[in-house]
């Protein structure tokens, strides 16, 4: 298979804390697949998430990513963005006075310059965050509100997938995109992504509940606990985990608990 | 991605506007200012005598007044070692070819004449301390508005300069009115008639370009009865070695039911000390607003003001600040109710990058008597590093009780986590800072015409190249 992100014996502390979070986590992607990893609160979830992206705030210690062969772990979080990593945020930031279409034409101009592409023109521009708002159901006068500004939840999600789809990434990254919305938000956030699977694009889905998957269906399931993959699997993992929770596999497994 | 010194300078010495032209002046007064170098500036400009005994009666109040202790450090102001008074050309040019080529091409360098072919209404450059190049477009003389540099305006108009002229600043207010008062040249003369719109800004640019040349405009705007207009200067300088002096006054008269806007951006070379006073009186159902950016300078005290004189008078004022490395900017703005029903806003947004200080000082007062006014004060600060720093200074004098006054401050830093995700959509950190600077103000820019906000927007992001570290 051709893997599009392989992950191994990471190490990852949080700088501010210096406690190691991630303790050799062993992970490889399938490119166009949809993977998701499920795993209890503090299990390292969202340190994944951030590490992966590049966050300054969480220190590798140990270990190596693999993005489409290159080791990304040096790269600054925008290097990683224009290579094709794009992390949906459980919490985006507001970005008050910028609006929707300017920041997402700067970063669509920023990734093509690093690329060595020419900018892109704005009609061109318009007509695709268009075709995309469509495509995701999102009310066009969005793209001139100030970004996340007095967004409701379910709006920044849905922002989230918005500029998953205008920016094309190779990987993407959601990190507990399902926490907090309500069935029917959700339910636009997941038409949202499968609208976008493709097989250039990998997806990894990150979530505490099994929920999402009812609507995204995985190829692959991995379980995280105590920042170790203990166990992989496909669909039906995530059912199991559902029904017997994170303690089962904690003895199955046999996980030794967090220090 | 940390940035060295070395880099830091090389970014500043990029900047845009820093050219220099051989100088090649007609006149040149000494350096230092005495009565007699006062008596020369009048005689040169063939001034009346009310005028010559004005400006000598100012330098009087200057000389008593002592420096002002309570804003920025002044104390390296050399007063000795400056000029007062240079003039370029021998006449104001009338048509652009008529304009010297050096000083054209300076012209050019600004993007002077694609501006003025843009949407300009009437073109009043200000190169050192004469206007030379000035154009009225023809439907604005039929409608009877005058544009001309003050210098000329004296000559044509003596009537209204002696009903008007240093009667709402009047020479002693201040230290630096003062010194402008003594020894002003050039600057705008505006007269609008009753009833009359001027559709499109008019606009002029201003320039230091002679080493340790202090420039000291002064612009007079009188809007007649239900006119209107929207006045814009902005200001770019060449960089020098030592410091310069640059101290205007802006006087305004905005008749019953009048409205003007009077927009600044302000980009004086880092090594400028820019003391200005600005200040409007609006008379019944009259609106002033007064639109002031603040980027370069190395220190800058300019509180624009409105008084409101009669009943239905509206002041507004919004006032951005960016302060950089070495640099001090305090501004804020000044309003006071003197009438009842009168109503006010003052929104003021302050950037603050490396060891950079941005300051708010602001001043409302109410008098007994303007009972049923409304007045809101908005100061927000946005601090780029550790180092930076913001100070607010509000002052508000309230002397009656029926009034509705509101003030809000607020101080925010760019956050890490800010920065981290616009990144991480491929968004370099200076793009990253530039963006949550550039959306900070954008309050401020919305107001501005389009190619003021592009020229802000693009400043900013000049002064956000060397930001990251």
């Amino acid at each position: 298979m051709e893997k599009s992100l392989v992950i191994r014996n990471l190490h990852v502390n949080v700088a501010e804390e210096d406690k190691e979070i991630l303790r050799g986590l062993d992970l490889e992607l399938e490119r166009g697949k949809v993977h998701a990893i499920m795993g209890p609160n503090g299990s390292g979830k969202s340190t994944l998430s951030y590490a992966l992206a590049g966050h300054p705030g969480y220190e590798v210690t140990e270990g190596e990513v693999l993005f489409e062969g290159e080791n990304i772990l040096e790269l600054g979080p925008d290097e990683r963005a224009q290579r094709g990593i794009f992390l949906a945020f459980q919490y985006p930031m507001a970005i008050p006075g910028v609006s929707v279409q300017n920041f997402l034409r700067t970063a669509i101009n920023s990734i093509r310059r690093a690329r060595g592409e020419q900018d892109i023109r704005v009609p061109e521009f318009r007509r695709v965050l268009n075709e995309k708002m469509d495509l995701l159901r999102v009310d066009r006068g969005f793209a001139s509100r100030y970004l996340n500004e007095g967004f409701s939840g379910g709006e920044k999600k849905r922002a989230e997938i918005l500029q998953l789809a205008m920016l094309d990434p190779k990987l993407a990254i959601l990190d507990e995109t399902d926490s907090g919305l309500d069935i029917d938000a959700l339910r636009v956030v997941s038409n949202g992504v499968n609208a976008l699977r493709s097989p250039e694009r990998t997806f990894l889905i990150i979530t505490h509940y099994q929920r999402i998957l009812n609507y995204v269906k995985p190829d692959y399931v991995h379980v995280l606990v105590d920042g170790r993959i203990v166990t992989s699997g496909g669909p039906e993992l995530a059912l199991e985990l559902e029904s017997k929770g994170y303690d089962w596999v904690r003895q199955e497994f046999a996980v030794p608990e967090a220090v | 991605m940390a940035i060295t010194e070395e880099q830091l300078k090389q970014a500043e010495e990029r900047y845009e506007y820093g050219f220099h032209d051989p100088e090649t002046y007609v006149f040149k007064s000494r350096k230092g200012l005495t009565p007699e170098i006062v008596e020369e500036i009048s005689y040169m400009k063939g001034e009346p005598d009310w005028m010559r005994q004005f400006r000598l009666r100012s330098l009087k109040y200057f000389e008593k007044r002592p420096m002002p202790t309570w804003g920025a450090d002044l104390s390296d102001i050399d007063f000795d070692n400056i000029y007062y008074y240079v003039k370029p050309s021998e006449k104001a040019g009338r048509t652009w070819d008529e304009v010297p080529d050096t000083i054209k091409q300076t012209f050019d360098r600004l993007g002077i004449p694609e501006a003025e072919r843009k949407f300009l209404a009437g073109v009043g450059a200000q190169y050192e301390s004469e206007v030379i190049y000035h154009n009225l477009q023809k439907e604005l003389e039929a409608q009877g508005v005058v544009f001309l540099d003050t210098d000329t305006g004296l000559k044509e108009y003596p009537e209204l300069f002696k009903e008007y002229f240093g009667k709402i600043v009047p020479p002693n207010d201040n230290k630096f009115a003062a010194l402008n008062s003594a020894v002003w040249s050039g600057g705008s003369f505006i007269y609008v008639p009753e009833g009359v719109h001027v559709q499109l800004p008019l606009q002029a640019y201003f320039r230091i370009n002679a080493q340790n040349m202090g420039q000291f405009e002064r612009t007079l705007i009188i809007a007649d009865k239900g006119s209107y207009v929207h006045y814009v200067e902005g200001c770019t300088a060449p960089t020098y070695t030592t410091d310069s002096l640059h101290s205007a006054v802006v006087e305004i008269i905005v008749k019953e039911g009048a409205r003007v806007r009077y927009t600044t951006i302000q980009n004086w070379s880092k090594n400028v000390y820019n003391l200005v006073t600005k200040r409007a009186a609006a008379y019944k159902d009259a609106t002033m607003e007064w639109v002031d950016g603040n980027l370069g300078s190395k220190v800058t005290m300019k509180y624009p003001s409105v008084y409101l004189m009669e009943p239905g008078a509206k002041g507004e004022i919004l006032s951005v600040a960016f302060a950089g490395h070495g640099q001090h900017q305090d501004a804020g703005g000044k309003v006071v109710h003197v009438a009842p029903h009168t109503t006010s806003t003052i929104t003021s947004k302050s950037i603050s990058k490396n060891d950079g200080r941005a300051s708010y000082r602001g001043l409302l007062k109410v008098h007994p008597e303007a009972e049923h006014s409304k007045s809101n004060v908005r100061c927000d600060a946005l601090l780029l590093h550790e180092e930076s720093r913001t100070d607010t200074y509000p002052y508000i004098e309230i002397e009656n009780d029926r009034v509705d006054v509101g003030h809000e401050a607020t101080v925010s830093k760019v956050g890490e986590e800010q920065l981290f995700y616009l990144m991480s959509r491929g968004i370099s950190e200076a793009e990253a800072y530039s963006m949550i600077v550039t959306g900070f103000i954008e309050p401020i820019a919305k107001e501005l015409p389009m190619e003021y906000a592009v020229e802000l927007n693009r400043l900013i992001q000049l002064e956000m190249e060397g930001s990251v570290g």
